[in-house]
């Protein structure tokens, strides 16, 4: 196949043999105007980035020599119905695979922007993935309601619609950073428990007006299809604020190890509540106190209590760039990049430090900070060569400012090891080499 | 059993965020000049039979609420323990190393205190940790064993709940359990849990 395109290609641009352009929108344009056209272009590529005074000699060099040094290219692939990924690319992978009933972590530090690909989205199941037919899927809501209600995935499909963006973080997000740090954490390894989507479905309260949900109703009780059935108890108040029962991620449809075809999405709470495989809500007046949200999922104090229902993520952030297991090649200039997170709403600032704390800096905030979701920061940072350690601080509409790993230890116990939010960053070497950095 | 929602039953100002919450739903979709004409509900789905509803709900609560009759006793959990759990939990419940490890599921110690805050070493089992009875049963009706959830009876989850209380030495040797008795079950992390006392803004807790 390839010999046959060369020897095509080959023809086609053989400057001996006039082209014969082939019948379409552009045949009535000559070989000869392309050739012009594609200098021109190269021409102006170059003006734009030369000093005026070589302008004229550089336009007149590149449009008389153009022709002479293209060299002949290959036909790419043709069209396909689902796209891959280049390649040469490294868009890194979840890892570690094969847990039955575990977790696979997003690489952070391959990622660029805020969206996380669909297929790159963390995952924690409890029982494995289950195969779920949307055909004979239903979601029941019942107990104190006016109108006890099946639905199909068809069927909620119907109601208003909304897509927004927000972040899923598991609350165990860190704990191993916090138990057991090691130098040699990447971002993944650190913090890949948060993944970013866009969400579309219905919001969650218009489900339950339609089944009558009734004034006693002060908690539910959100129940997977999964082979465990995993159920969380739900304080009503979500579901009348920004609760969503969704079916697309990323213009697509859930991945099954994000719940297709229907999970429950509580913006800015804790990744657990966010039901997956949603197949039944339960209204009712005390939380059911499930295994999920007592044995684990609560965080131990030092005062000799557990905190219980937990939910809010606070507001976090970590840079992917410079970390390991990249290595600095050269000294010069080049973006601290991260990302930003707050369960409690937008992030509003991010400050950058290359000094191990010592002085901040305000990063760039890329694109609109939207709430409870992911936010790109950057800071460009030229470095000397010599030691540093970089650090970023997230402060989040409420005013909270993302806490150190000492006061955060003061403020909870060193047993909390759910909900570490506590700046870390890199150390990088006169060498260039990066480390992990969790004391702060 | 404490009031966990912190507010008591729903206030009329909770009912106003209902309503309000619901035009917004609408106001997001309706035609603009439809909005007076928006409908109670949307008509869609269909009502969910009590048998329907039955062959899914099967939560148990603290109250005791969803627990089904039946009974059984430690010595029967004993040897359902051997077949069923142990090859994953550990002979005596010390758990088993995996991905992630299988989790412990007996000890007491400490004895005193609750000072989980301070050691993240400290091993958190159903004796130590579990604030409510109810939830064993639950859990394991509901998702053990790992590979196979469901292959359990009513009456063999009420034995393995019974053994797992005697093995963390909560009940006396040889326990019978049916509903009523576990409801009774007082576990010794009781009374430590408080809700989130997280107040916003600014304060790191």
């Amino acid at each position: 196949m390839f010999p046959l395109e060369v020897t095509q290609l080959s023809t086609r641009f053989d400057p001996a043999e006039p082209q014969q352009p082939e019948p379409g929108p552009d045949a009535d344009i000559t070989r000869r105007e392309a050739l012009e056209g594609l200098a021109g272009t190269v021409g102006a590529v170059i003006v734009a980035t030369m000093p005026v005074a070589a302008i004229a000699q550089a336009t007149t060099t590149q449009v008389a020599a153009a022709p002479s040094v293209m060299p002949a290219r290959l036909m790419g692939t043709p069209t396909s119905a689902v796209g891959t990924r280049s390649p040469f690319s490294v868009p890194g992978a979840r890892t570690p695979t094969g847990a039955l009933a575990g977790s696979s972590l997003t690489p952070l530090q391959s990622l660029s922007g805020t969206i996380t690909p669909a297929d790159l989205h963390f995952e924690r199941h409890h029982a494995g993935v289950p195969a779920i037919d949307p055909a004979t899927h239903h979601l029941v809501i019942h107990g104190l309601v006016d109108r006890p209600l099946s639905l199909t995935v068809d069927e909620i499909r119907r109601f208003p619609q909304v897509t927004r963006v927000h972040f899923v973080e598991c609350s165990g997000n860190g704990r191993a950073a916090w138990l057991n740090p090691a130098p040699d954490m990447t971002p993944q390894r650190t913090d890949g428990l948060t993944s970013n989507s866009e969400w579309t479905g219905v919001p969650l309260a218009t489900l339950f007006r339609e089944a009558g949900a009734q004034r006693d109703a002060t908690w539910f009780l959100a129940e997977g299809a999964d082979a465990c059935l995993m159920t969380r108890s739900i304080p009503m108040e979500k579901a009348l604020d920004d609760a969503l029962v969704v079916w697309a991620q990323n213009g697509e449809p859930l991945r099954p190890e994000q719940g297709f075809p229907l999970r429950l999405l509580l913006p800015g709470w804790e990744g657990n509540t966010n039901v997956k495989w949603l197949r039944r809500l339960e209204l009712g007046t005390q939380p059911w106190m499930t295994r999920w949200e007592t044995s684990k999922y609560t965080d131990p104090l030092k005062d000799g209590t557990a905190r219980i229902f937990s939910f809010v993520l606070d507001a976090k952030s970590i840079i992917t760039s410079p970390s390991v297991p990249s290595r600095l090649t050269g000294q010069g200039w080049r973006p601290v990049s991260g990302v930003a997170w707050s369960g409690r709403g937008r992030i509003t600032r991010v400050e950058v430090s290359a000094d191990n704390g010592a002085t901040w800096h305000d990063a760039e905030l890329q694109g609109t900070a939207l709430p409870k979701a992911h936010t790109r920061f950057s800071m460009m940072w030229n470095w000397s060569g010599e030691s540093a350690v970089l650090l970023s601080r997230a402060t989040d509409e409420t005013g909270y400012v993302q806490p150190t790993r000492k006061a955060l230890l003061e403020a909870r116990g060193a047993g909390t090891d759910y909900h570490n939010n506590a700046i870390r960053g890199w150390r990088v070497e006169p060498d260039g080499g990066v480390f992990f950095h969790w004391e702060t | 059993m404490p009031n966990y929602d912190g507010g008591g039953r729903m206030a009329e100002g909770r009912l106003v965020a209902i309503v309000l919450s619901c035009v917004v739903a609408f106001s997001a979709c309706q035609v603009a000049d439809d909005r007076a004409s928006a409908p109670t509900t949307y008509g869609l789905g269909t009502p969910a039979t009590p048998a329907e509803i039955a062959a899914l709900n099967a939560d148990a609560s603290p109250s005791g609420e969803g627990l089904p009759k039946g009974s059984g006793d430690a010595t029967r959990g004993s040897a359902l323990y051997v077949a069923q759990c142990a090859s994953c939990h550990g002979a005596k419940g010390e758990g088993t190393p995996g991905n992630p490890p299988n989790p412990p599921l007996v000890g007491r110690e400490p004895r005193e205190g609750f000072p989980f805050g301070n050691d993240p070493k400290l091993v958190r089992t159903v004796g130590n940790y579990w604030p409510e009875a109810t939830t064993l049963f639950d859990y394991i009706k509901r998702a053990m064993p790992l590979t196979a959830p469901g292959v359990l009876t009513d009456d063999e989850v009420y034995s393995l709940t019974a053994y797992l209380l005697v093995a963390n030495e909560i009940l006396p040797a040889g326990a019978t359990l049916d509903s009523a008795s576990l409801v009774a079950v007082k576990m010794p992390a009781k009374g430590r849990f408080v809700p989130d006392n997280r107040r916003g803004g600014a304060e790191v807790k």
